[in-house]
């Protein structure tokens, strides 16, 4: 952990040594995401509400699952990249030394530049909550606090399974963005607007639902029961297949030669 | 001429070596047209006088948006010229006996047109297969068709004439990434939300813009949603965007060349 602290403090500080474009970066990055925000405001401007939800209660949605995925980018940026540490060697590197591969992987990048959405969204949670007509009491902003850590830990999953992948392709697989990313702009919604079918899918097979939708439901007391407040906890196991996963790409590993 | 047509081949073939990686894209597309498409019908449930276009022709809009995705995005294509501008290595890009705008133009086209080659046959054939709801429908008459056929060109010259007036920014700036440049594009150009979905004083606006002469006309055009004497019009506005945009790019492009300073050997 210490280790891991001294990285951050590295990565923290050869990220800041541009400081007017780091800070440029970060704001347009803040802009950008504003984008998705603008499009929702758009579509309730023409619609009152979607599948009962107002504007505020789905600006909810966007800025917590905006919040959890940032944490994920912000953290699992060697996942992210890491085909590209496979296809150039530097991972060759780091099976020779005495640490985890794992925490390598984490340590090898930091990507304070992704701040931004979280930021972005920050303002937009500032301006749901008060907005979004719930009666906060400490159940509630617990529940709230579990959306965005335990959603913090899934879209983590999926980084780590769309590293696993290129230990099989080399390549990484375009089709785990309609996950990472499309989990992101998606989100925007509450998922159960995109219907039964796909919220089934978002439970039970990548439990990206179950930090965003059911515990919506407990803050807006559409369900009363606890267990929806506690919905965002039971996704946290997702990590485990993927960490197996993980494990088994390495375990047939071969290396790229360069 | 020959040169770019060899250019374009290789580009082309070079696509062809990921098979694997083009099937992947192809499912994340249909995944996310679908989703898109999901959203929308969720919307138009809650009040179906309140949507400004027909259904059927949003539909439509998305699955073209899908299939042309590479050939109409304001993003990912063209790195590389960023990258000569800012290593330097442009100095030998100057020394070619080519102009170097149009080379960069042809360059980004065939290999945006290269890539939409690969993706969109597969897309347009399952969208058109799929169920009523979901599916895609054909233009109402030929003379639709046809302005289609002239809009997507128009675009396609559009989105690259304003990508590398981004890509020269980098002249000044030595900046490599200009997302606020990217999202402009993609916002008012209808690639979030189709922009007969802005409110309303907006939209008026937003449709004179030069974004509004990227995706948005070939894809209302052939959905429907533009018709007869307006889409004429829309591609008049296209035309006269692209000549604005070329001018403009030769000009900035004059401009930085004369202050152009290469750093050593």
């Amino acid at each position: 952990m210490k280790l891991y602290f001294k990285f951050f403090t590295i990565h923290l500080k050869s990220q800041m040594q541009y400081k007017v474009t780091f800070i440029l970066n970060i704001f347009g990055r803040i802009i950008m995401s504003f984008a998705t925000v603008a499009g929702v405001l758009f579509m309730f401007t023409r619609f009152n509400e979607v599948e009962g939800f107002t504007v505020s209660q789905t600006l909810l949605c966007t800025s917590v699952v905006s919040m959890a995925f940032s944490f994920a980018e912000v953290f699992a940026r060697g996942f992210d990249i890491f085909p590209r540490l496979l296809a150039n060697g530097e991972f060759d590197r780091a099976l020779v030394r005495p640490r985890g591969i794992i925490f390598q992987v984490l340590a090898s990048h930091i990507e304070f530049l992704r701040l931004g959405i979280f930021i972005q969204a920050l303002l937009v949670l500032c301006y749901a909550i008060p907005n979004s007509g719930i009666l906060w009491s400490w159940d509630k902003i617990l529940t709230l606090f579990l959306m965005i850590s335990c959603g913090g830990v899934v879209f983590f999953g999926l980084y780590i399974v769309y590293a696993s992948f290129s230990f099989f392709t080399t390549e990484g697989l375009e089709f785990m963005n309609i996950l990472i990313y499309g989990g992101r702009e998606f989100g925007r919604y509450p998922y159960s607007v995109y219907g039964g079918g796909v919220l089934k899918f978002l439970t039970y097979v990548v439990p990206l639902a179950l930090f965003q939708y059911y515990p919506l439901l407990y803050l807006l007391d559409r369900a009363q029961t606890v267990f929806y407040m506690f919905a965002p906890l039971i996704s946290v196991p997702f990590i485990i297949p993927c960490y197996i996963f993980f494990r088994v790409g390495l375990r047939r590993y071969k290396s790229t030669g360069s | 001429m020959k040169q770019y047509l060899s250019l374009f081949r290789i580009r082309f073939i070079n696509g062809l070596q990921y098979r694997t990686a083009a099937l992947a894209g192809l499912s994340t597309q249909f995944a996310w047209g679908f989703m898109e498409i999901l959203a929308f019908s969720a919307f138009y449930r809650a009040n179906p006088d309140a949507f400004p276009m027909e259904f059927a022709h949003l539909v439509s809009y998305v699955w073209i948006q899908e299939a042309f995705l590479a050939l109409f995005m304001p993003y990912g294509v063209g790195g590389n010229i960023v990258e000569t501008i800012v290593s330097g290595n442009i100095s030998y890009d100057l020394a070619r006996p080519m102009d170097l705008y149009s080379r960069w133009f042809f360059e980004t086209i065939a290999e945006r047109l290269s890539r939409t080659v690969l993706r969109c046959a597969p897309i347009l054939l399952v969208a058109f297969i799929l169920p009523p709801p979901f599916g895609m429908s054909l233009p109402s008459n030929f003379s639709q068709f046809l302005m289609f056929l002239v809009s997507v060109p128009t675009a396609a010259f559009a989105v690259t004439a304003y990508c590398l007036l981004d890509y020269m920014s980098a002249f000044y700036t030595m900046n490599r990434y200009n997302v606020i440049f990217v999202i402009l594009a993609d916002f008012l150009g209808g690639g979030y939300i189709p922009i007969p979905f802005f409110p309303e004083p907006f939209r008026k606006f937003a449709e004179l813009l030069p974004f509004a002469a990227m995706q948005n006309m070939p894809l209302r055009i052939f959905s429907g949603d533009i018709t007869g004497t307006d889409a004429l019009r829309g591609i008049g506005l296209q035309v006269f965007w692209v000549a604005v945009m070329i001018i403009c790019g030769k000009m900035l492009m004059k401009h930085s060349l004369k202050r152009v300073v290469t750093q050593g050997g």
